[in-house]
């Protein structure tokens, strides 16, 4: 059969010296290398951004703290927001796109396997830029030595008169470098998914997958693209003087946030649709059914793809705009919830009913629906805008967010690491590590971010470096800050499975899960060529078809 | 294994869209949402400047190099057309036609720069039109000159004979690209000498 592997010199790797293996992980345009050395990235600058949130937590502990001065904490969220956001879960998401979309389509390798690696060394070397500003922004005046604007570096902080230094500049270099390698990494995934299907793989019979990941590379051609021109206008403005976010001379800081926004909305869902992703391939196969509503599943995320291209401005609401924009911009949002409540319910219809198996990864893709309907549900509740106008940048914000990015996405990124490790790796990671660190991580998860919404409530807003006693957000404060503990010792715990598992763990074999899509068909971790002979499939489950041929899912789609 | 085999090894009928044309219209999308956010800015700061100098005063309709312009994605057009053909004789001449073309449409822009500077004293830093009027065109310039760099790279082959039919699809995803960046042109020619002026 097609799955028999030949001999392939090159991916033996003990012949070699360290400096010409290096040499080939340097100079690499495979995209499962590649997609490796995303995700390792990703985890690297995870602890980075972990430990400046341990900071900002530490010094939140209990009123008047002196943990960090005031100059530091606003680094520290500023830091902690911009790597999370762009070092972290992108690069992690393009690197499970990157190593899986071109496996579970059937092809040799990415569209463009050279615009990969420039785009994968275009995002390390904005992060390196970034926290070169840590050695290399040290301005005249005492100015700050990291970027201290916010993640979304609002004007006029960002200008020459509130920004000394250059730490301003680095932020921005930053992202404009990264934003570059994003979008070349979206057109790579938008030519891949179209054009390198495998024979019979027509749209409707991809992996939901792809289809989502197709989707999500469309949202970023479209968001990050504005952002780019947004940080090339801010570079005319601190290095040639221009004058687009200046109001002394008739510039508008408004136009920054609705630029910002138009980047920063859409970009929720081209982190979350990866996400979702990851939901739709794990949960059927740990149901043991295929998925619930495949074609309203696509609908949805392409209803989903449109729609958030038409709410950034619900984070504008206490700017003040007119009554019309306000309205516009409450019901755009609120449609949102429509498609997301779709898949929700296809997810939970999928499980309906099916034999689940409480693995691992199920456990955290469980753990995201109900986590990411509670987010979505105090997204409804942000969308009103006179309760807006009440909650605007509160703790019950910050809150809301974080349940979406780690209540949602992060659960289902550690899903997706179980999930597929043993593909990458060929070995089986530790079930009784993974479920410490599910319980771990989700004992924490609950602890800091359930308890934060009631600070904001209560009127605690967002990016303060200390308190006054006796507001009652000590205690809830002190809940949170405990929580933050219980996620690091889990991710701890998660890099340790990962290290301990790649060394020692047991051989995990071509299919571990019983799965469906074809990248279980070849041996793990995969050969350098992927498939020995391009396979062909007729069906959404080419290995259910392969598995029981006297039962081929052709005969039912 | 033998019957299973057969799913993964049959023949079927299969077409799928052209990688090369499919990866410029991506980035044909991307560049359009970052000209867009220019385009807003653009419009958005006319008549917000709160010293001169103002459009209505310096600026002149450039439509000897826009007709330059826009007449080059004519003969790029035909220079893909004769290529397709296999007249690389006729490409030949049609492709160096489009790069004088389009160098012309860039000493347009330059002149026009260097009278804005030394003579009307309006540069980035002067108020919001200039800042925003060199933005935008200064972007579009820019694409201008990638084009030109791409498309000379292509006339270089061509002259060292290495060029023939079978880079028709090549050439044609290049000339995509220079057909927006005419397109853009009309965008910006619109909004900067019509609308703002």
């Amino acid at each position: 059969m097609s799955t028999e592997s030949i001999a392939w010199p090159s991916t033996e790797a003990e012949s070699r010296s360290f400096v010409d293996q290096i040499h080939e992980w340097v100079a690499t345009v495979d995209h499962k290398r590649l997609g490796i050395l995303y995700i390792v990235y990703a985890l690297l600058f995870l602890l980075i951004g972990g430990v400046e949130a341990i900071v900002i937590r530490i010094q939140l502990i209990r009123p008047h703290n002196n943990f960090v001065s005031p100059q530091v904490f606003n680094r520290m969220f500023t830091m902690h927001g911009t790597t999370m956001i762009f070092f972290v879960i992108m690069p992690v998401l393009f690197g499970f796109a990157n190593y899986l979309i071109p496996l579970m389509i059937g092809a040799r390798d990415m569209a463009f396997p050279r615009l990969n690696a420039f785009s994968f060394w275009m995002m390390a070397f904005g992060g390196l830029l970034l926290y070169f500003s840590l050695v290399g922004a040290n301005g005249l005046y005492g100015a700050g030595n990291a970027p201290d604007v916010g993640w979304f570096a609002y004007a006029p902080l960002t200008s020459q008169t509130f920004s000394l230094g250059h730490s301003t500049d680095f932020w921005t270099l930053a992202l404009l470098v990264s934003g570059f390698g994003s979008i070349g990494t979206a057109i790579n995934i938008i030519a891949t998914v179209l054009c390198m299907r495998c024979p019979g793989m027509t749209l409707a019979k991809m992996p939901l997958f792809a289809w989502l990941n197709l989707v999500m590379a469309g949202l970023v051609i479209l968001c990050v693209s504005p952002l780019t021109a947004a940080q090339i206008m801010l570079l005319v403005d601190r290095y040639l003087g221009g004058h687009f976010f200046d109001t002394q001379a008739g510039g508008s800081a408004v136009i920054w946030m609705h630029f910002f926004w138009i980047f920063g909305h859409p970009e929720v869902y081209v982190l979350v649709l990866p996400a979702f992703a990851f939901a739709s391939e794990i949960i059927p196969v740990f149901s043991r059914k295929p998925i619930f509503g495949y074609a309203v599943m696509v609908g949805a995320t392409v209803a989903i793809g449109f729609i958030s291209m038409s709410v950034w401005a619900h984070h504008m609401f206490t700017v003040g705009m007119s009554a019309n924009a306000n309205t516009f911009f409450v019901l755009s949002t609120m449609a949102i919830a429509v498609p997301t409540g779709i898949k929700i319910f296809n997810w939970l219809a999928t499980m309906w009913g099916g034999k689940i198996e409480f693995k691992t990864p199920m456990l955290f893709c469980i753990a995201f629906l109900f986590q990411f309907l509670l987010a979505g549900l105090t997204g409804v509740m942000l969308s009103v805008a006179p309760f807006n106008w009440q909650l605007g940048n509160s703790y019950f914000v910050v809150a809301h967010f974080h349940y979406v990015i780690v209540g949602g996405i992060l659960f289902c990124l550690f899903g997706a690491f179980y999930y597929w490790f043993p593909k990458m790796s060929g070995k089986m990671y530790s079930e009784t590590l993974g479920r410490l660190h599910f319980w771990l991580f989700f004992i924490g998860f609950h602890l800091t971010f359930d308890f934060m919404h009631i600070p904001g409530l209560l009127g605690m807003p967002r990016r303060i470096y200390t308190y006054e006693p006796g507001r009652g957000w000590d205690t809830w404060n002190f809940i949170v800050t405990v929580g933050v503990f219980f996620q690091a010792i889990a991710i701890l715990v998660f890099l340790g499975n990962l290290l301990w598992s790649y060394y020692r763990g047991q051989t995990a074999g071509n299919d571990p899960w019983d799965a469906w899509t074809l990248e279980w068909s070849t041996n793990s971790p995969p050969p350098a060529y992927n498939f020995s002979t391009t396979p062909t499939v007729r069906s959404r489950r080419p290995l259910w078809d392969l598995k029981h041929p006297d039962d081929p899912d052709w005969n039912y789609e | 294994m033998n019957a299973t085999s057969n799913v993964f090894n049959q023949r079927i009928e299969w077409d799928r869209p052209d990688r090369g044309r499919v990866a410029m219209f991506g980035l044909i999308a991307a560049e359009s949402a970052i000209f867009t956010i220019f385009v807003v800015a653009y419009l958005f700061y006319v008549g917000k400047s709160l010293t001169g100098p103002i459009p209505k005063d310096v600026l002149s309709v450039p439509i000897f190099y826009t007709i330059c312009l826009l007449s080059s994605s004519l003969t790029i057009h035909l220079a893909a057309k004769s290529l397709r053909r296999g007249s690389v004789r006729s490409f030949e001449i049609l492709w160096l036609a489009t790069i004088a073309l389009g160098a012309a449409f860039l000493y347009g822009t330059a002149s026009e720069w260097h009278r804005l500077i030394y003579q009307e004293g309006l540069t980035i830093s002067t108020n919001l039109f200039g800042t925003t009027y060199y933005s935008l065109v200064g972007l579009h310039g820019f694409h201008v000159v990638v084009g030109l760099a791409a498309l000379s790279i292509v006339m270089v082959f061509t002259l060292r004979g290495n060029v023939g039919a079978m880079h028709t699809e090549r050439v044609d995803v290049l000339s995509l690209y220079w057909h927006f960046v005419d397109t853009v042109w009309i965008v910006v020619f619109t909004v900067v000498y019509v609308i703002g002026r």
